[in-house]
């Protein structure tokens, strides 16, 4: 048999923010549901299964999550599970809820995944739960030099995707950071944190929650909402450490989008997809990823950076929601940017709307840039390409 | 009972021991599954399409501790993956799920759990609501002994009930090569020991066990491409119940029961059930709730109260259920998977052999 269609047809955000000390965990999780939920034109009634994601457990300090919020996610009497593949998982999450409908076991499954970071202590639990650990900065930065130093690129490249991010996140009225006097000065004079990354060149830590409604090709038509139809997904996964291994643009990550494009029928990434909502948690990873997902050549994304393509209105246009580098709850940060690209596929995006996307992908990645997950939406089933 | 897109069979599995206590990484716990189950089937490692680990990053003492576990299933080249932060049974219930959808041919699964080196009654105590249940301390066992008080309170089962439990699962395990615990305990003797959490004794309790499980499955075709006596998965369901115990008639299991009919349980024959009985009280909820009478054979295996590694013991199960229905023992039975505290989210699997 063939997978059975499935399609986004709902869609809903908490505001991220530093701290929601206005809210439990369970009124977190539930603010996005319900938001979803009416964005669906749906109950908890309507709901057959449940899955839900975040990063490490020690973010919050509880334990296997779902069982606490078992009753506030509307899930007692029904099925609900949890995954976890690190800085993915968010994006893994929504790939787990997209198998459930394929599989034409369950007709309407919810997805939500959420991180409340001012909860625990972040830097610590990403640094494997020891003390003095290098956080996920440190990691990072000795791949970005070695981009750096691999295409040539000029340094400014970084503080650019800086400030279009957060340009882009004073459209979006989700987004954590609202930096309306972002500029290259401000970006290049901020405190370097891991050369070459300074302060405003990093993601902040954010509390919030990102959730989706999805449904097979009855209940996308029975619902009216627009749909943005999941027409391909892949994840991938490699060790994050072994001689040889190319940390600036991971095998498993080029594999994990050469199989995204082969299952949608994507032969030129750069024409065929409208825009991208990539995991860039630091300012070097749009160049990066550009270029580790085969949407540019090797040593050519920081030019699509540089001459203005990744912006809004740009031929490319990169994290119109603000992206990564605007919201990171880490947990739901690879859902946000499954959900951003649905929304604008669906022509509900608003303010940060690329008029007429037709197909979009979401993307997430992590532990050592290990893990990979991707998706494709399309406002059509079955696209012209 | 929902219907199936594609028929999968378990065609090979293995386990490690209960280890009370295992010396080395939970990766080199994992390894010899893998290799086994590969083994098994005489596949390379790369013919396997899709990977699931179902793990517990609080049992290892360490965020991100599931990373370390792909070095036991091998992850180069780039492989395709998952991870649920539950037991290996929940892995292979997505296993299942993504198989159905018909486009790839073999799923990896595996389960691993090693919480020797901590207290599992303090990690446990963090699954509960954290703001009003985690900060008292609300542990496993405390509320199993909640749920024990309030089947004897009802008049649904006596201490002595309890010690049966006990008595025959310690017994059972005499023929378990895998048991930690084996023996053949009398239920005066049993009813003669101290309580530990008032009406629970230690034996009503499991032991600190450290293990692994691993299991390839396979759509139809290939299962029998693959092996020569295919174990059918016909079905899987898991449901959940409020998280509040005082929410819920904790001498039932609502959620069993939806999983129960769910799978069809009683569709057919019911010869053999492995449940996950961590608290010696459970098993008489679980009975009850999965309308399970004479004929059926409970816990052959010991089950988890004569070894419960955790985050494998679901999945364990699946794998006793297998293989006593390889052996001829019977011909359909159940397995039970369960997590959080007082059973409050339940797995069904039932599983039939070649007809």
């Amino acid at each position: 048999m063939a997978p059975r269609p499935c399609a986004v047809l709902g869609i809903g955000q908490t505001k991220y923010k530093r701290r929601r000390d206005d809210l439990t965990l369970d009124g977190l999780v539930r603010e996005a549901v319900l938001r979803a939920l009416e964005d669906a034109g749906a109950a908890f009634d309507d709901i057959d299964a449940i899955v839900i994601g975040k990063a490490p457990d020690a973010l919050e300090g509880v334990m296997m999550p779902l069982l606490s919020l078992a009753d506030a996610l509307g899930a007692v009497g029904k099925p609900i599970h949890r995954v976890h593949t690190a800085g993915s998982v968010g994006a893994s999450t929504a790939i787990s809820a997209v198998n459930l409908v394929e599989s034409g076991m369950y007709d309407t499954v919810l997805t939500v995944a959420y991180e409340k970071q001012s909860e625990g202590n972040a830097t610590w639990a990403l640094s494997g739960g020891k003390s003095g650990g290098q956080g996920a900065g440190g990691t990072f930065a000795p791949w970005i030099r070695n981009y750096i130093a691999r295409s040539k690129a000029p340094e400014h490249i970084g503080w650019m995707v800086a400030v279009k991010d957060r340009l882009n996140a004073l459209k979006n009225e989700y987004a954590h950071l609202h930096l309306p006097d972002i500029s290259i000065e401000k970006v290049r004079e901020s405190p370097m944190l891991w050369d070459p990354l300074h302060f405003l060149e990093s993601c902040p830590s954010s509390d919030g929650a990102a959730a989706m409604v999805l449904g097979n090709d009855d209940v996308a038509k029975k619902s009216g909402r627009p749909p943005a139809w999941v027409i391909s997904h892949a994840k991938r996964t490699e060790f994050g450490q072994f001689p040889g291994r190319d940390t600036v643009r991971p095998q498993a990550g080029v594999e994990c989008s050469e199989a995204l494009y082969r299952k949608a029928g994507i032969t030129n990434p750069r024409e065929q997809i409208d825009c991208a909502e990539l995991y860039v948690p630091f300012s070097w990873y749009e160049p990066m990823w550009l270029e580790g997902h085969l949407i540019a050549e090797e040593g050519e994304g920081w030019k699509m950076t540089d001459s203005g393509d990744t912006e809004l209105g740009g031929s490319f246009p990169v994290n119109m929601s603000g992206g990564v580098l605007s919201s990171n709850p880490i947990g739901a940060s690879g859902m946000i940017r499954c959900l951003e690209a649905a929304s604008q596929v669906r022509g509900t995006a608003g303010e940060y709307q690329v008029p007429g996307a037709k197909i979009s992908i979401g993307h997430a990645y992590g532990g050592a840039a290990q893990y990979y997950a991707m998706w494709m939406v399309s406002s059509e089933l079955n696209p012209e390409l | 009972m929902v219907s199936l897109a594609e028929d999968v069979a378990i065609v090979a599995f293995e386990q490690t021991p209960s280890h009370a206590h295992f010396n080395d990484s939970e990766p080199a716990m994992i390894m010899p599954c893998v290799n086994s189950v590969i083994e098994q089937v005489g596949i390379d490692r790369h013919d396997i399409d899709f990977t699931i680990a179902g793990s517990c990053d609080y049992l290892s003492g360490m965020p991100f501790a599931f990373v370390m576990n792909i070095d036991a299933v091998g992850a180069w080249p780039p492989v395709y993956e998952s991870h649920v932060e539950m037991d290996g049974a929940w892995a292979l219930f997505e296993g299942f799920v993504r198989l159905q959808s018909g486009d790839i041919d073999t799923v990896l699964v595996s389960g691993s759990g090693k919480c020797s080196p901590g207290s599992y009654r303090e990690a446990f105590s963090l699954q509960t609501d954290p703001y009003v249940h985690a900060p008292i301390g609300l542990d496993p066992r405390t509320q199993a002994g909640f749920q024990a008080q309030a089947l004897i309170a009802a008049g649904k089962a006596t201490e002595r009930d309890f010690a049966e439990v006990v008595s025959r699962s310690h017994g059972n395990a005499k023929n378990n090569p895998y048991a930690q615990l084996s023996g053949d305990l009398s239920v005066d003797e049993l009813l003669a020991e101290p309580y530990v959490q008032q009406p629970l004794r230690r034996l009503d309790c499991p032991p600190t066990s450290d293990g692994a499980a691993a299991m390839i499955i396979a759509r139809a075709d290939k299962a029998r491409e693959l092996c020569d006596s295919p174990v059918w998965i016909r079905a899987i369901d898991h449901r959940i119940d409020s998280h509040h115990p005082t929410l819920r008639d904790l001498t039932d299991s609502s959620s069993v029961r939806i999983a129960a009919e769910r799978v069809g349980l009683h569709d057919g024959p019911v010869d053999i059930a492995e449940l996950t009985v961590t608290y010696s009280p459970e098993e008489i909820i679980l009975q009850d709730a999965l309308g399970l009478n004479g004929g059926t054979t409970v816990n052959p295996s010991g089950g988890p109260l004569t070894g419960s590694p955790f985050m494998a013991v679901g999945l364990t199960r699946v794998i006793e259920l297998a293989r006593a229905i390889r052996n001829g023992d019977g011909r359909r039975g159940v397995a039970h998977a369960s997590s959080g505290p007082a059973l409050q989210q339940n797995l069904l699997c039932v599983l039939e052999g070649e007809s």
